[in-house]
C-alpha cells in the first residue's frame, strides 16, 4: 500500500481546473475524509459539503473517479486500490464552486412531479387506517426511504440527454405519493409525471437503481408511474 | 390536445405495436428461418404468397404496427442524441410512419397480389 | 479531462443494463434502415417474379447471407430486449430477475441468428 494517494480535485465552477494533491494514506479512509484533509491543511479554499458523515444525509455526494456517491461512505480502499483518486462536483448539477453544487434544479423537479403529499383530511378526522401489508402501502414502502441526495439524478444518462427529465428521485417520490392512500392529488400527480419529462423518458437502464446510496429501485417506481398514467390515459384523465 | 397527452398516448402507441409485433416478428422469422432452407427464388416466394388472403392480412398488420412502431423510437432517437425537440420532430414522425405505411402495404400489394 | 461535466452518466452505468439499451437502440436503428429498402425490394414483385428475380440473385453472394445473418440477430435481439422492457413496464420490475432476463434474451437472439445462417443456402 502506497503512502500517499495521487488525489484531483476539482476547482472552480462549470469551467475550471483539476487541481493535484497527495494525501497521506490511513486505514479505513473515506474520500470525505482525503476531501476534509486537503481543505484542513493542504488548501484552505477548497470548498465543499458534509454535515452527518456517517451515511445518513446524503449532503457529501460528489463524483468520486466518475461515479456519482457518498464521500463518507466511501472507502478509499475500495475505490482507489492503485492509489489514485478523481473528485468532482455532483454530476448534472450547476456548479457553485469546486465541489458545491446547486441542488435548486434537483428540488424544483420534486416540485413540478407533485412529489409533495397532498391532505385530505384534518385534525377533527380519525387517524387513517393504512394496513402496511397492503399491496399499495408496500409499494410506497420500496421508495419512502430516499433522502433527497442527489446521486441518482447525477447518475443518471436520460437527465444527461434531455435537461428537462424530472430524473428518478422526483419520480421515485411521486410514486410512493400515488400508492398512498390517504393522497388527494393523484389525477394531477399523473399528470404531472407523464411524457417526454417524466416517466415515459425512462430507458430501464438501472444507472439510478444500481447508484443508490439506499438500495431503492426508482427504475421500478417509473415503470408503475407508466402503468399508472397508462391506466389513467385510457380513462381520458391525462389532458 | 396537449404535448403531455400526445406524448403519453404515443408511449401507449409504441408499447401496443410492440405487442403485436413480438407475434408478427416470430412469426416472420419461424417463417424465413423455414422457407430460406433450399434456396429462395422469386417463383418460390410469389408461389406462396400470390392471391393468399392469410399472407395479406398478416402482413398488411404487421406493416401497420411497424409504421406506428418506428417513427416513434426514431422520434426518442432524433430528441436525446441529435437534439431535436418540439413539434418539429413530431411532423417527422408523421411522414416517417406515412412513407413506410405506403411503401410496407405497396409491398404487401406486389407479393399477395391482393391491395386491399 | 478539461471540464468537470465529461463523461458524467459513464461510469454510473449498470453494464448489463446498459448493454441491453445500447443493444436495442442499435438494432432498432438498423431494422428502420433497412426496412424501407426490404419494402422498395419487394416492391419490385409487382412486376412478377421477374421484377423481383434479379434481386434475389444479387442477393445469393456470401456477404449478403452475412448481412442477412446479422439483420436477423438484430431482429431477435430487438424483439427479446423488447419483451424484457414489455414485461418491466406491465407486468412489473425485478430486480433479481434482470440480468436472467438479458441473458435469455441474448441466447435467443443468436440462436435465431444461428438457425437462419446454417439453414440459408446460397
Amino acid at each position: 500500500m502506497q503512502a500517499t494517494i495521487a488525489v484531483k480535485v476539482w476547482r472552480g465552477t462549470s469551467d475550471g481546473v483539476w487541481q493535484a494533491f497527495d494525501v497521506p494514506r490511513r486505514d479505513a479512509q473515506t474520500v470525505l475524509d482525503v476531501v476534509t484533509h486537503i481543505q484542513r491543511h493542504l488548501d484552505a479554499t477548497l470548498a465543499y459539503r458534509f454535515a452527518c458523515r456517517v451515511g445518513m444525509c446524503g449532503s457529501c455526494a460528489m463524483m468520486v473517479n466518475g461515479r456519482a456517491r457518498w464521500t463518507c461512505r466511501t472507502h478509499v480502499d475500495v475505490v482507489a486500490p492503485e492509489g489514485a483518486l478523481t473528485i468532482g462536483p455532483l454530476g448534472h448539477l450547476p456548479v457553485v464552486r469546486d465541489l458545491v453544487v446547486d441542488m435548486a434544479p434537483f428540488f424544483d423537479k420534486a416540485q413540478r412531479a407533485h412529489a409533495a403529499f397532498v391532505p385530505t383530511a384534518t385534525r377533527h378526522d380519525p387517524f387513517a387506517v393504512v394496513p402496511p401489508t397492503s399491496p399499495a402501502r408496500r409499494a410506497a414502502d420500496a421508495g419512502i426511504e430516499c433522502i433527497g441526495c442527489g446521486v441518482c439524478y447525477a447518475a443518471c444518462d436520460v437527465v444527461d440527454w434531455r435537461p428537462d427529465y424530472l430524473g428518478p428521485a422526483a419520480l421515485n417520490r411521486a410514486w410512493t405519493l400515488v400508492n398512498d392512500v390517504r393522497d388527494g392529488g393523484q389525477r394531477a400527480r399523473l399528470q404531472a409525471v407523464a411524457g417526454d419529462a417524466g416517466c415515459h423518458a425512462c430507458h430501464t437502464h438501472q444507472s439510478c437503481t444500481r447508484a443508490c446510496p439506499k438500495h431503492l429501485a426508482p427504475t421500478g417506481a417509473i415503470a408503475g408511474l407508466k402503468r399508472a398514467t397508462a391506466r389513467a390515459a385510457m380513462r381520458g384523465e391525462i389532458d | 390536445m396537449t404535448a403531455t397527452r400526445w406524448q403519453t398516448w404515443l408511449w401507449l402507441a409504441q408499447r401496443g405495436s410492440a405487442a403485436v409485433l413480438a407475434l408478427c416478428v416470430l412469426v416472420h422469422l419461424v417463417t424465413m428461418i423455414v422457407v430460406v432452407q433450399g434456396g429462395l427464388t422469386a417463383g418460390d416466394i410469389l408461389g406462396r404468397t400470390r392471391g393468399n388472403a392469410g399472407w395479406a392480412a398478416f402482413y398488411a398488420t404487421f406493416v401497420l404496427a411497424v409504421a406506428i412502431h418506428a417513427p416513434i423510437g426514431v422520434r426518442t432517437i432524433a430528441t436525446e442524441w441529435l437534439g431535436v425537440r418540439g413539434r418539429a420532430v413530431d411532423g417527422v414522425l408523421v411522414v416517417f410512419g406515412g412513407v413506410l405505411a405506403w411503401l410496407g402495404w405497396r409491398a404487401v400489394a406486389a407479393v399477395t397480389g391482393i391491395s386491399g | 479531462m478539461t471540464t468537470a461535466a465529461s463523461a458524467r452518466s459513464r461510469a454510473s452505468r449498470d453494464p448489463a443494463a446498459w448493454h441491453a439499451f445500447v443493444v436495442h437502440r442499435v438494432s432498432g436503428l438498423l431494422l428502420v434502415l433497412f426496412l424501407p429498402a426490404h419494402f422498395l425490394v419487394l416492391g419490385t414483385a409487382l412486376g412478377g417474379p421477374a421484377g423481383l428475380e434479379p434481386f434475389l440473385t444479387w442477393t445469393r453472394q456470401p456477404v449478403v447471407k452475412v448481412a442477412e445473418t446479422l439483420l436477423v440477430l438484430a431482429l431477435a435481439a430487438h424483439l427479446a430486449g423488447g419483451l424484457r422492457l414489455l414485461f418491466v413496464e406491465f407486468v412489473g420490475w425485478r430486480a433479481a430477475s434482470q440480468k436472467t432476463w438479458l441473458a435469455a434474451g441474448l441466447f435467443v437472439a443468436i440462436l435465431c441468428a444461428l438457425l437462419f445462417a446454417l439453414n440459408v443456402r446460397s
